[in-house]
């Protein structure tokens, strides 16, 4: 593959040479995100309060966190961004690949403040987001009172949205099946388990409308096209915020996970990425995206600095860890997400 | 052409010195290769930027993803000492304690050098469930030397299973039959056969025959629509037929992507398309119209039909009506005159415009991905899966490989049948 590199190089090498000459003349980082509602409160949280500190500039660009793309620009040496926004398990993908850099936590925050597991060696956590049931009460008469209400057809009878990816799908069905939410993922790890999991999902299947980006559960429902749809909590509340919408949030049985910030190999401007990651890791600063979308901080000690009033809507208030619910395993998505994807979309296509 | 020879006009004269005239017929010709040999040059050094810039930003790296699909050298170059150490191995049993060590040293390496995953994976591929034992290991090996290390190796039951090392050996010939047979849903058995996979993991034959469906009912239905259509637009007076051709060709002129995004707008639940359906009367409930096999065809329809349509209108157009009263005249029936005299004609256009719509259709992407449901996911959507999130280039170059062969295959045979003058396309 030696060639291919070569070749892939020669190829890069005008673009990169205008970049680099870009570069040089101001302070830029370029960070890739996933758009929608969340990259809006990154951007009033920390992007223009850093550019005002430091007056680097940022570069946005946006993606579906699909590491494919990232891959290929390591790959050709040509890295137009210094930091991309990914999920947990795309940082443990990445990390073992070699696509992503490995961090140097003295330059960021002291790795034992963070929330356990939202410090990995190739991503630190940017905050925390729910995986929940939303509904429109004035479709839905009877209001569902747990996530698990996804996989009762009889009293919710229509169609539903899961996110077409199987990690949340195989906990919530091993949960509906009867497994506790502390158990799930030993379960899960035997292939009798998984078997059990895509057992439960298929007495839904021909009733599951899949989204891929996070901006659809909420124009699924807005639309009517389903009656409830799982989603990520923050993009709900903006609905309900912002566009009025008259959507409810089912919190129990909620799975939390981190959203995760990395540093791609190759990367033009690590110094300055470092310099971000230490600004928006500093707790008085990791609590502030909480007033522009309703994910948790993922500092231990950043609690006491988030807003009064913005606090209830997190996912991890206080209130909404009352039932049951069940935080993600990073290590069981690095170690089996592979296969299970695999079967997953083998699931699908059948 | 054939009315016109002057074998046909004068064949006394002609007849009088065949062989003069053949000797000047032999010059005459020879003289006019050169000439025509001296123009294809001039043309092809006008098109030579072209072809170089096509070669070079298209042909290789073409060629070089396909050559991921057969090409695999990521096991051979994780492991090299223990691809050495198993030269001497005889595929029976466990290889011997220096292989382990050979093993243990390279699995170590692979975390310097960054190749660990890339090595996990390929072995996975072939051995389900390697993945996390391979990883496992290599981080048990972290802080071990020497002896240490090859007893942490051998504390690690998957490297003592019978199945491992011959999939390592395998592994360890860069060139690989495995992601093209996988792409077929083939592999190949312990005694070197090639067997089908199991049911629960065969999914690529039953997607290909999907997509191949898909891209029939389309170029049907393109044909059904654009046929008659074609047939008025020829027929009606030229200021209607620029209207007509308008009408046709602005949506053609829109991106794909505006108007696959205009019909999840129509034909949602509570869109437009249900509305009109309830309002007089066909339907009693809402239809599913999204995320559907039905939408994405009616979607795929409309995007499609000027490719097939065009085709066949500029071959209509070219068909005197004249004709049809000629034959009229000679008593023929309408559909006698219809089937004998303008199908013929128009068939080279008819064949054109549906190869033309049923090859891209098998390349669609954003289309299912947006209207169809789970089940309709066309082969374009496995392939820009492997591409972005499983980063499993291998399989995705062996899946467009196939796709490749098949279309080319498709167009050869139709090419053959028709001979290729007589494909018109536009």
């Amino acid at each position: 593959m030696k060639y291919v590199r070569k070749y892939l190089i020669a190829l890069a090498a005008a673009t990169a040479v205008m970049t680099i000459g870009h570069a040089a003349l101001a302070e830029e980082l370029s960070i890739m995100a996933s758009g929608g509602a969340w990259q809006d409160a990154q951007r009033k949280a920390w992007f223009e309060p850093f550019s005002k500190e430091t007056g680097a500039k940022i570069l946005e660009q946006e993606y579906l966190g699909d590491l494919g793309k990232v891959k290929a620009m390591v790959e050709t040496g040509n890295v137009p961004i210094d930091l991309v926004t990914v999920e947990t398990a795309t940082v443990l993908q990445g990390c073992d690949a070699g696509i992503l850099e490995r961090l140097d936590y003295s330059k960021i925050a002291p790795r034992d403040k963070f929330i356990q597991g939202s410090a990995l060696d190739c991503g630190v956590g940017l905050d925390t987001y729910g995986d929940i049931l939303a509904y429109d009460p004035t479709v839905l008469k009877e209001a569902p009172t747990s996530v698990l209400d996804l996989f009762d057809i009889k009293k919710f009878p229509g169609k539903r949205a899961m996110r077409k990816f199987p990690a949340q799908n195989l906990e919530w069905a091993l949960m509906a099946d009867g497994v506790a939410p502390a158990d799930v993922y030993k379960v899960l790890a035997t292939p009798e388990g998984a078997d059990r999991a895509f057992k439960k999902l298929d007495t839904i299947k021909k009733d599951i409308v899949w989204w891929d980006a996070g901006a659809q559960p909420a124009q699924l429902l807005a639309s009517k096209e389903v009656v409830m749809t799982t989603a990520w909590n923050g993009r709900i509340q903006n609905a309900i915020d912002t566009d009025k919408k008259p959507f409810k949030i089912v919190w129990n049985d909620q799975i939390l996970e981190y959203d995760m910030i990395s540093i791609p190999k190759g990367a033009r401007n690590p110094e300055l990425a470092y310099k971000y990651l230490a600004y928006i890791s500093k707790p008085e600063n990791n609590a502030k995206l909480a007033s522009y979308i309703t994910y948790g901080p993922v500092r231990t000690d950043a609690a006491s600095f988030v807003a009064a009033d913005a606090l209830p809507k997190l996912p991890n208030a206080p209130d909404h860890l009352k039932g049951a619910y069940l935080v993600a395993d990073t290590e069981f998505w690095g170690d089996y997400g592979e296969d299970l994807v695999k079967r997953f979309n083998a699931w699908l296509a059948q | 052409m054939s009315a016109l020879q002057p074998s046909e006009l004068d064949r006394p004269t002609l007849a009088r010195d065949r062989s003069a005239a053949d000797a000047d017929l032999k010059s005459v010709s020879a003289a006019l290769r050169r000439a025509e040999f001296g123009d294809r040059l001039r043309s092809l050094a006008l098109a030579a930027p072209l072809l170089v810039l096509l070669a070079l930003s298209f042909g290789i790296p073409i060629v070089l993803l396909l050559s991921r699909a057969v090409y695999d050298p990521t096991i051979a170059d994780a492991l090299p000492k223990t691809t050495k150490a198993l030269a001497g191995w005889n595929g029976q049993g466990l290889p011997g304690d220096d292989t382990l060590a050979a093993l243990a040293t390279d699995l170590k390496d692979t975390k310097a050098k960054g190749t660990a995953y890339e090595l996990a994976k390929s072995l996975n591929a072939r051995l389900p469930g390697a993945r996390s034992q391979v990883l496992k290991t290599v981080r048990k090996l972290e802080s071990a030397d020497g002896q240490a290390a090859l007893d942490a190796l051998k504390s690690v039951p998957f490297w003592s299973a019978p199945a491992t090392w011959p999939a390592i050996r395998s592994g360890t010939h860069s060139l690989t039959s495995f992601y093209l047979l996988s792409a077929l849903d083939l592999r190949w058995n312990a005694d070197g056969g090639i067997e089908r996979v199991p049911p629960e993991q065969a999914i690529f034959i039953q997607v290909f025959l999907r997509t191949f469906l898909v891209a029939a009912s389309v170029t049907l239905a393109t044909l059904i629509l654009g046929f008659p259509l074609a047939y008025l637009i020829a027929n009606v007076p030229k200021g209607l037929a620029a209207i007509l051709i308008v009408a046709v060709l602005l949506p053609f002129w829109t991106s794909i992507l505006v108007r696959t995004a205009a019909w999840t707008v129509l034909l949602q639940k509570f869109g437009l398309v249900n509305d009109f359906l309830l309002f007089i009367g066909i339907v009693s409930d809402r239809l599913d119209l999204m995320y559907s096999r039905i939408g994405l065809i009616i979607a795929m329809t409309h995007i499609q039909l000027p490719f097939t349509l065009l085709p066949i209108y500029s071959v209509m157009r070219t068909i005197p009506p004249s004709q049809m009263k000629a034959a009229y005249s000679l008593g023929a029936r309408p559909f006698t005159a219809f089937r004998r005299i303008y199908i013929p004609q128009v068939f080279p256009g008819v064949m054109a415009g549906c190869l033309l719509t049923f090859i891209l259709c098998l390349g669609y992407y954003i289309t299912p991905a947006l209207i169809g449901g789970a089940s309709d996911q066309l082969i374009s959507n496995f392939i820009a899966n492997y591409v972005n999130v499983e980063l499993n280039w291998e399989m995705a170059a062996a899946l467009s490989f196939i796709l490749l062969v098949f279309t080319l295959a498709l167009f050869g045979i139709f090419a053959r049948i028709l001979g290729l003058d007589r494909l018109k396309l536009v």
